[in-house]
């Protein structure tokens, strides 16, 4: 077991944080033509389309990462696992929903 | 080792189609996705399809595992023959995410295409990112904290074969954080080769439930209890938020249901989320026949039809 005692300091990567195509493809593991053919499919969506180069929110790491995971696994176009992203952010949204109104009916 | 049975695994026949069996893996792989499924085991039994559909969906593995496994039966003690993959080419290794993950029984059976992939990181290359998820409570991100955590890293052993070491961080949570939000460590990921720069290292944060509080988005919500004497007359109670208690206003003539908003007790940001406080009516059971008195006296001082609107 290795410890490490320095206490370390991140990057917070939420609504503020940009992240360009180069980071997002390194952290994805993916050439950049590949998230250009995400952001073609509105699967990802840069701050500003018409501003190059690209910046992405924080948010764009954990759609991608899963969108490739759909592709890879269950063999999804993009055009299907945008829809798969969608469908599951609002399930999400309507269980936070449900399980608060749920905790009110007890 | 125990054997297992990857005809089962998947629900088709020893005899089934490429088809058939393509069809059966969908079906599981879409119910088990660990990023859609709901199901408490769904990483064990993704994993656990992924290899059965791996072996059976290739020509080649399919015969060697059917000649290998004749006889032997799920979860019994199992060894192959030594020199038993003489006879079989494989084409083609088991490269790219998710394969090191296969079981040991996988890896001993067709473990010798991965070794011949594993050879390949003497290239000048930056190490990979790494992943990993880690579960802080609401109380660490309101006020920020250090928290050590501990991440199981896969690695390669030299011959090829996969051992997870554990690894202790002391990480910063930044305050304010949301779920769903990844913190990124630069050069914690792993090393690169050659002289390359190591990988960066991803968290995403989930919350812990909280004993008091639920969280949607930035936004928390609570569930204030109060009496129909403070509902009626209205009243000033202490209520518990992330940053301490504070005294909140019961307006007269509360209802059971009602939403109160504390702006800006929510988790910090910029802007910051409100606490919500919903109002849930607690009414006194009465014990003593004056208590008993006393209700039958309200109905009668204050008499109330409140399904009027039912009676149309």
């Amino acid at each position: 077991m290795t410890t490490d005692l320095t206490v370390l300091a991140g990057v917070l990567l939420d609504e503020s944080a940009e992240l360009s195509l180069e980071d997002l493809g390194r952290a994805c593991g993916v050439d950049r033509v590949v998230l250009v053919e995400m952001v073609q499919e509105g699967l990802l969506e840069p701050v500003d389309m018409r501003l190059a180069p690209w910046r992405f929110r924080g948010e764009a790491l954990r759609r991608a990462r899963t969108a490739l995971r759909l592709r890879r696994d269950l063999e999804v176009n993009f055009a299907g696992t945008a829809m798969i992203l969608d469908l599951l952010d609002e399930i999400e949204r309507l269980q936070t929903r449900l399980r608060r109104l749920e905790g009110r009916f007890e | 080792m125990k054997f297992k049975d990857y005809y089962e695994i998947l629900g088709v026949s020893k005899d089934a189609t490429e088809g058939e069996i393509k069809r059966a893996y969908r079906k599981l792989a879409r119910k088990y996705h660990p990023d859609v499924s709901k199901e408490p085991d769904a990483e064990a039994r993704f994993k656990e399809i992924g290899e059965a559909y791996a072996v059976l969906k290739d020509p080649e593995k399919r015969v060697a595992y059917d000649q290998l496994g004749r006889g032997a039966h799920p979860g019994e003690e199992f060894t192959p023959p030594p020199g038993w993959e003489a006879g079989f080419e494989f084409s083609g290794g088991f490269g790219g995410d998710g394969a090191e993950q296969f079981s040991d029984f996988f890896e001993s059976l067709f473990g010798g295409g991965r070794r011949r992939y594993a050879g390949a990181g003497f290239h000048e290359r930056p190490g990979r990112d790494h992943h990993a998820k880690i579960l802080i409570s609401l109380e660490d991100s309101y006020h920020g904290a250090t928290r050590t955590i501990t991440l199981q890293v896969p690695t390669l052993t030299p011959d090829g074969h996969v051992q997870t070491r554990q690894r202790t961080l002391n990480v910063t949570i930044p305050k304010g954080i949301a779920e769903g939000q990844t913190i990124r460590l630069a050069g914690q990921g792993a090393p690169g080769s050659g002289g390359q720069p190591a990988g960066d290292l991803y968290l995403e944060v989930a919350f812990q439930p909280h004993r008091l509080f639920r969280v949607e988005g930035r936004d928390i919500y609570l569930e204030l209890p109060i009496t129909p004497w403070e509902a009626a007359l209205g009243a000033k109670v202490k209520v518990p938020t992330l940053g301490g208690k504070v005294d909140v206003k019961i307006p007269r003539g509360a209802k059971s249901g009602q939403k109160l908003r504390l702006r800006g007790r929510g988790l910090p940001g910029r802007p910051a989320g409100d606490q919500y406080v919903e109002l849930k009516l607690v009414t006194p059971v009465p014990r003593r026949p004056e208590d008993e008195a006393l209700y039958r006296k309200m109905a009668e001082q204050m008499p109330l039809n409140p399904r009027a609107a039912l009676e149309a």
